[in-house]
């Protein structure tokens, strides 16, 4: 009935990814993201698509890996553990260089960690996290309307370039409740020239693969595959920037860290202290530019995050280090308060981080 | 609202407002003077609990009966040993929150024997139109249906919690009203009232009767 509806973070990426036309999921229960395949188990036989609860992380994405060769739309989504899991499945698909979506709503590791929420894959989602040279294309929603929006954002991406996306988000965002209004999606499914969809004898059969046994050919995949890297690089960075026009500290925080952030620039804001955030919307392309530029004219950096500081690495290398980047950081489940970020922001503009 | 049963059970779709609903119906109870425990029985979800409420709870007076391991990022779905007493203990009122869907209320099976005896109790189903899966009739049926199926418990109220959130409207509200006296008349379980925010409470209840409106306090949102 209605336009708007309340939705779970979890429910959100399950309905759009719907919407998207994705007809296949595959994955294994694990908190906290069990309610995306609880929704897909009730949704998918209602629309004539599949609902697989496979018997591990391993064998669900290696199914993925089977339907993204047809070229039909395709996801799996799990948290920290089970996404490691899935790692070997991962890379043979961006080195079969084929599309698909991997959702990561994180909770805390190493290990079996617990079960609150974390930022702590940043660097297995953005810097490969299986073997190889590759890249997933990696989005970090902070509402329950941007888990849908980049949703369907992430199955147009991982198409148009034949590489594997991943949305990372945290078990808050996953678990949290907001209204949403989920857009129509206008997909229909296209002809692909590189599908194993059955030849009809029409024309040679295609063959979707990441063995390479000659070295030379491997290489060449390999050039290939970063010269697509290089565009998405160019062509698809999102981040938001807030107040940033006239800052004189910049705070980067992505996902629930930046909802907590806000909060705290704004407090900072009334007592005078000019900070801005950036922040980033795609991980991977990291905003490289709007943080190198920032870097011009700014005073020093703050990377907040649920993690030891792993995103705190990209903003040293986009600014080139040449103004302090600090960390505001909390781990193992917990997340910092906009008090904690407040007082990381003061201390930053006293100098004394 | 008409007299009270000793225990009050609210069950629903996943998310239907269920634990906001028992929280702020346990203070209800309270203010009229009753001893009051209120038990978290939710097995499925590890996020967002009673016990989050925990602190109001305690300055209410109102006994708390959860999990040891709520709120400890131990995903460890059992019930809480107190939860028996709550049976024997009659001087009291007693909430039960239970989980999601039919998942959820499978935990209230082995209590259904004790709820039968004393027969004085009300099952209740918890609706929110606004929420994915029950925004339809037919939709909130058939979650209607799973929980009595696994419960192995009959309805007896139908509570309309419909909202989207903060951003809620009373004419949000309002125009659920009929979809759950549709979902009454296809059950022929009563539909008892319709809870709202308390910033909503005199708007609504304008229209529907104050009798018909019951006005609820949201869990503290940190972020």
């Amino acid at each position: 009935m209605a336009e708007k509806v309340l939705m779970k973070g979890n429910e959100a990426i399950a309905e759009a990814a719907i919407k998207a036309g994705c007809r296949h999921y595959f994955g294994y229960p694990i908190t906290p993201q069990t309610e995306i395949a609880a929704y897909m188990a009730k949704r998918m036989p209602k629309i004539n698509g599949v609902f697989l609860q496979a018997e591990s992380e391993i064998s669900a994405i290696n199914m993925v890996y089977g339907v993204a060769g047809t070229g039909y739309r395709v996801m799996t989504s799990s948290s920290s553990p089970g996404v490691s899991l899935k790692q070997e499945g991962i890379s043979y698909i961006a080195g079969a260089d084929l599309p698909a979506l991997i959702v990561n709503v994180q909770r805390g590791g190493p290990g079996l960690g617990g079960i609150q929420p974390s930022q702590s894959d940043y660097f297995q989602a953005t810097k490969g996290g299986g073997h190889g040279d590759y890249h997933l294309i990696v989005v970090a929603p902070a509402s329950v309307q941007e888990m849908a929006d980049l949703t369907i954002l992430s199955f147009d991406l991982a198409e148009k370039y034949r590489v594997p996306a991943m949305l990372l988000a945290d078990g808050t965002m996953g678990q949290m409740m907001e209204p949403v209004e989920l857009p129509e999606v206008d997909y229909k499914p296209t002809e692909k020239d590189w599908t194993v969809t059955g030849t009809q004898m029409k024309r040679k059969h295609n063959i979707v693969n990441s063995l390479y046994l000659s070295p030379e050919e491997l290489e060449r995949t390999n050039f290939e595959r970063f010269e697509r890297y290089k565009q998405i690089e160019e062509n698809e960075v999102r981040y938001e920037s807030f107040m940033m026009d006239d800052a004189e500290y910049c705070v980067v925080a992505f996902g629930i860290a930046s909802r907590v952030s806000k909060n705290a620039v704004i407090a900072a804001r009334n007592m005078g202290i000019k900070v801005g955030m950036i922040r980033p919307i795609t991980l991977w392309p990291f905003p490289v530019k709007p943080i190198a530029e920032a870097a011009d004219k700014v005073k020093a950096f703050l990377s907040v995050e649920l993690s030891m500081g792993q995103m705190i690495e990209d903003v040293k290398l986009a600014s080139e280090c040449k103004k302090p980047v600090y960390l505001c950081n909390r781990v193992g489940g917990m997340i910092p308060t906009p008090e904690q970020v407040l007082e990381s922001i003061k201390k930053m503009a006293g100098g004394e981080n | 609202m008409e007299k009270m049963k000793r225990i009050t059970i609210f069950s629903g779709h996943y998310g239907s407002g269920k634990t906001n609903l028992a929280v702020s119906y346990a203070q209800y109870q309270r203010k009229m003077g009753y001893d009051v425990s209120i038990a978290d029985l939710d097995i499925v979800n590890p996020y967002f609990r009673t016990k989050d409420s925990e602190k109001i709870l305690e300055e209410n007076g109102i006994e708390l009966i959860s999990l040891p391991f709520a709120n400890t990022s131990v995903d460890l779905p059992s019930l809480p040993s107190q939860a028996y007493g709550l049976f024997d203990r009659k001087d009291r009122q007693v909430i039960i929150d239970l989980g999601g869907d039919d998942r959820g209320a499978l935990a209230l099976g082995r209590f259904v024997p004790r709820l039968r005896e004393e027969n004085n109790f009300e099952f209740v189903f918890t609706v929110n139109f606004y929420r994915p899966l029950t925004t339809t009739v037919d939709e909130a049926l058939e979650v209607f249906r799973e929980i009595e199926y696994a419960s192995k418990l009959k309805f007896t109220k139908i509570v309309n919690n419909s909202n989207i959130g903060g951003q809620t409207t009373a004419e949000d509200v309002l125009k659920t009203v009929k979809m759950c006296e549709e979902l009454a008349e296809k059950t022929g379980v009563d539909y008892s009232f319709t809870s709202v925010e308390g910033r909503l409470f005199d708007e609504v209840s304008k229209k529907l009767g104050k009798e018909k409106v019951f006005p609820i306090t949201l869990q503290e949102k940190l972020f």
